[in-house]
């Protein structure tokens, strides 16, 4: 199966190719998109078929490329093969919708060439097998997506997105490139199943777990170093930025579990402590920026950052169960987070492919200028719908059921002997809670403010329908959201040689009906079968239609609210522009922004209100400072400067002082690498 | 006998809650009038005002989507189906095992999820104002609920409702200083969820102090019905969470022979009782809280909760 991904790996390279050539006629856009759907397609049904019935990891394929007595080396493992179907049901969807939503685009012949290009990137670093790969496609994948998000580069802000995004890419390779050098040991052996093989020292792990918190962390938007993504993710066209939050961002999951669960060993007991904090931060972070957000791909974004927290909780604390060797433990919350990325990638994709449509048919991403689009938009509407409530891990919906999991995880950990664990467990798992309800709040603010209620703008008002196979595409996305939803145990148990190769354990399976019923550690201590929960609701909900409309009125009339004695904007005497009462996002996040962020983001309301009778508009100016930005960044930034200054100097040297440095710096370096003779 | 039997119990038990949970919002109202020397409605008054609105004709706001007019029956259902999941009468129910305490407290989050998304679809100010602030409530009130479930949980060693019930019954955790603390949270949450005094007054119309009227302001007829009944369910299944992990008495076991099982029917509703009268004093003694009081309110539930979780963690005797 290794071959018929590198196959279609070649086939989206060759779409590409023909991108870039034939990209400017009209034809071109359906046929890429289409026919890289179908190679998806095919790709994600060759990672199921390796998963669910081949034996992992699978057959290396060796390519006669690359370095020299190298190859290039490629291979399907557990652990590719589940990242493999996160990427291409995700990258299927997004080329399915792109069918449609291409047409409208502006310069596709930007986007055309990179697109394909960047699907092979991510699924040519999953299946590679060597770090020389790993690295050169990680970093094509970087590039990639670099090109598409600066393709409208016009624009001032995706100008400047793609600078951070490539300033944090190359930070991240390097980072990587320094733990694969690491772990290659000082023979170079650079293939996976020699590094597999070689356990280096605990310093060594030590280094190379931080070194791939960095490397990965930084890809998959961990706070503090999640900054380019709100700016990259929503610069690019829609499609792409779906694939960007939903897929690559899983990809850089896939390099951390890679890195430190397959190559490292056995952990310390304090890497679980830090990636475990890491996440808590990072899921409460993310969660509060997002609702202090109204640019509706930014929010998005900003939920990605979140839902990474989340899955990195979940990695954390397989690390610390595995480094007290309960591999029971460690595999529950190991199979929590990869079903939770699989889960994030469904429903962020929907969501940002339903934004794609909102923006395609409003032209707006700004929440405060939309509204009542449920009425415009019935079909994707009721998608978004689907997408915010799973992503707001609300049940019978799949968020709820990786979330779950993860607090039956935290449930098992009294049993971590480590005191400082034993602390920050339940504090993480708090934050995990406070991050869940927090938003389920933020997507109310979403769906209700950009779908419900009244349009906010002329073009929200005008809004129509978005095209078949955009539709088709989101039908694909949100109908997985509800079958993995409500069959929770078919994905867990697909999932499940991941667990068995890396910690020798899996979950519980075969109480007959696993499928129905999820139970991570015994049915006395907790069980979940959301197939009969969702089965009671419908019968609930149809029980009370009946009866009601059986015995009492079935009469519905229409009336206009009461809008507090203010004109409604459909009156044509209404004053322009309309006032209206109707809540703003802002107005909406108020209450949370004045409890949380205040003291998280020293959020600072001020009101200039008209005197007493007088008839002037009211004023309110509200500020936020960015905590990670002020702590983090800036002080960074003056010390480049700093050194910049500093270094100036070395511009201005004449030709024998800088061969005298350039002797000095070889000296050194020799001195240096002596000891390892 | 085969599947007949528990599915009958089952069954039982959704209808019992459905029509005790008028019942009790009835008897909190009615106690409430006596200790304020008022005769109060009588005590059929809830049911016959629910009977009243189903006959009525719905009035829908102009701009109002579908979702209006489905959400009081996804609110109901959900609501209805997370009460009936909490142990009443007799622990080990046919449906027991579909969901754990989380997957109970997640359900009645679901059923907010869409008060609150009916709630903006009017596209009223009051509506964004009920919404607004309970997201505000629910975004504390939902974490401190989990905190009690894990405090709880990590006693009985399971979240399980039954298996917690049935330990909590055998009576050999004896008195825990984590399960005090949980208790205080677990009340001081359920005040907060079932929007009453001081964190919001069920018997207000003043526009600056309602969150859940706010929310349901607009709505009529059948709709207001099913919501008001899925509120009163929602009491009721506080009630019944409180009694069933704190005062698991007279509690019947699965397999129960008729007389323990009327026993436990009774000794049910002797606990829904004694709840509504402590519930009527405590809202007779104290006055309504301002709205951004509530937040200090309910993070001290939080961290009840979460020091009861720590205290667990730290040693499992505590």
């Amino acid at each position: 199966m290794t071959s018929v991904i590198l196959f279609c790996a070649l086939a989206w390279s060759l779409l590409g190719g023909f991108g870039a050539l034939r990209g400017r006629t009209p034809d071109a856009r359906p046929l890429v998109y289409g026919a890289s759907f179908i190679v998806a397609a095919i790709a994600s049904g060759a990672a199921i078929l390796q998963l669910a019935f081949g034996a992992t990891p699978g057959t290396a394929v060796v390519l006669p490329l690359g370095l020299p007595h190298l190859g290039m080396n490629f291979q399907m493992t557990g652990l590719s093969a589940a990242f493999l179907i996160i990427t291409d049901v995700g990258a299927a969807t997004a080329s399915l919708y792109a069918v449609g939503y291409g047409r409208g685009e502006r310069e596709a012949w930007r986007v055309l060439p990179f697109f394909p290009l960047f699907i092979a990137a991510m699924n040519m670093v999953l299946i590679a097998a060597d770090a020389y790969d790993f690295l050169i496609f990680w970093e094509l994948m970087s590039l990639s997506s670099w090109a598409l998000v600066v393709a409208h580069h016009e624009d001032e802000e995706a100008r400047a997105s793609g600078v951070v995004y490539l300033v944090m890419a190359s930070s991240g390779t390097l980072a990587l490139l320094l733990a694969f050098g690491l772990l290659a040991g000082v023979h170079g052996q650079y293939d996976f199943a020699s590094i597999r093989a070689a356990h280096p020292g605990s310093w060594v792990g030590a280094v190379v777990m931080l070194l791939a918190l960095f490397g990965a962390g930084s890809k998959a938007g961990l706070v503090p170093l999640h900054i380019w993504l709100p700016r990259a993710h929503p610069a690019a066209p829609s499609h792409v930025s779906a694939l960007m939050s939903g897929v690559m961002t899983k990809v850089a999951v896939y390099a951390f579990v890679l890195i430190v669960f397959d190559f490292l060993g056995k952990p310390a007991w304090w890497w679980g402590l830090i990636v475990l904090i890491m996440g808590g931060i990072t899921a409460v972070l993310g969660v509060l920026y997002a609702l202090m957000e109204h640019d509706l791909k930014r929010l998005l974004a900003y939920h990605t950052v979140e839902n990474i927290g989340i899955i990195f909780i979940g990695l954390g604390l397989a690390l610390a169960f595995r480094a007290e060797r309960l591999d029971v433990c460690a595999a529950l919350a190991l199979a929590a987070a990869v079903f939770h990325a699989f889960n994030h990638s469904l429903f962020k994709n929907l969501l940002f492919l339903g934004s794609g449509a909102v923006l395609a048919r409003t032209g707006e991403r700004d929440m405060e200028r939309l509204g009542g689009l449920l009425r415009r938009m019935p079909q994707t509407g009721l998608l978004f719908l689907i997408g915010s409530v799973a992503i707001s891990g609300l049940p019978p919906l799949n968020g709820f059921a990786s979330e779950w999991m993860l607090f039956q995880a935290i449930l098992l950990s009294p049993r971590l002997s480590a005191w400082s664990l034993k602390l920050a467990v339940p504090s993480v798992g708090a934050m995990l809670a406070l991050a869940a309800a927090l938003s389920a709040a933020c997507f109310v603010k979403v769906f209700g403010i950009t779908f419900l209620g009244r349009p906010r703008s002329p073009a929200a008002s005008a809004a129509t329908e978005t095209d078949a196979f955009s539709r088709a595409g989101m039908i694909g996305l949100a109908a997985l959201c509800v079958v993995v939803g409500l069959a929770p145990g078919m994905v867990i148990d697909l999932f499940a040689p991941v667990t068995r190769s890396l910690l020798g354990a899996r979950l519980p399976a075969g109480h007959g009906m696993s499928w129905l019923t999820v139970v991570p550690v015994s049915l006395s201590r907790s069980s979940y079968n959301p197939l009969s929960i969702f089965a009671l609701i419908a019968a609930g909900a149809g029980f009370a239609a009946v009866i009601l409309h059986r015995y009492g009125s079935r009469i519905i009339c229409r009336a206009p609210p009461w809008g507090c004695g203010y004109a409604s904007p459909e009156d044509a005497t209404a004053a322009s522009p309309p006032l209206s009462t109707q809540y703003s996002a802002s107005g909406f996040a108020q209450p949370i922004r004045r409890v949380f962020g205040s003291f998280v983001f020293n959020a600072r309301d001020q009101v200039t209100m008209p005197m007493p009778g007088g008839v002037g508009p009211a004023h309110l100016i509200s500020a936020l400072i960015d905590p990670v930005w002020q702590c983090c960044y800036a002080p960074l930034l003056v010390l480049v400067g700093w050194a910049a200054d500093r270094m100036n100097r070395l511009q201005f040297l004449t030709i024998r002082r800088y061969l005298t440095i350039v002797f000095i710096t070889l000296v050194v370096l020799l001195v240096w690498v002596a000891p390892w003779g | 006998m085969g599947l007949s039997l528990p599915l009958g119990l089952q069954f039982l038990q959704m209808f019992l809650v459905l029509a005790a949970a008028p019942l009790l919002t009835g008897f909190v109202r009615l106690a409430k009038a006596r200790l304020q020397r008022r005769a109060g409605p009588p005590l059929l008054q809830v049911y016959r005002d629910l009977a009243k609105l189903i006959a009525k004709d719905a009035v829908v706001a102009t701009e109002a989507s579908w979702l209006f007019r489905v959400a009081p029956y996804l609110i109901f259902a959900v609501t209805w189906i997370a009460a009936s999941l909490v142990p009443t009468f007799e622990t080990g129910l046919l449906f027991s095992r579909s969901g754990d305490l989380i997957v109970i407290a997640a359900l009645l989050g679901s059923a907010r999820f869409f008060q609150m998304l009916a709630a903006l679809d009017v596209g009223t100010p009051f509506g964004g104002l009920g919404a607004s602030r309970e997201a505000m409530f629910a975004s504390l009130a939902e974490p401190a609920m989990l905190m009690i479930v894990f405090a709880v949980a990590l006693v009985a060693g399971s979240s399980q409702l039954t298996v917690i019930s049935t330990f909590m019954h055998s009576g050999s955790t004896g008195l825990r200083l984590s399960m005090g603390l949980a208790l205080v949270a677990l009340v001081m949450v359920a005040i907060v969820e079932t929007g009453r005094l001081p964190v919001d007054n069920p018997a207000t119309h003043l526009e600056l102090t309602m969150v859940h009227e706010a929310m349901v302001l607009e709505y009529s007829a059948r709709h207001l019905a099913l919501i008001d009944l899925a509120h009163a369910l929602k009491l009721l299944l506080y009630v019944s969470l409180i009694a069933c992990i704190f005062v698991p008495l007279g509690i019947a076991s699965s397999g129960d022979r008729p007389g323990p099982l009327l026993f436990g029917v009774a000794a049910y509703f002797g606990k829904l009782a004694l709840a509504a009268v402590l519930l009527a004093i405590f809202e007779t003694t104290i006055a309504k809280m301002r709205v951004f009081r509530v937040p200090n309110f309910v993070g001290a539930a939080l961290m009840l909760g979460l020091l009861g979780t720590l205290l667990l963690f730290l040693s499992a005797t505590l």
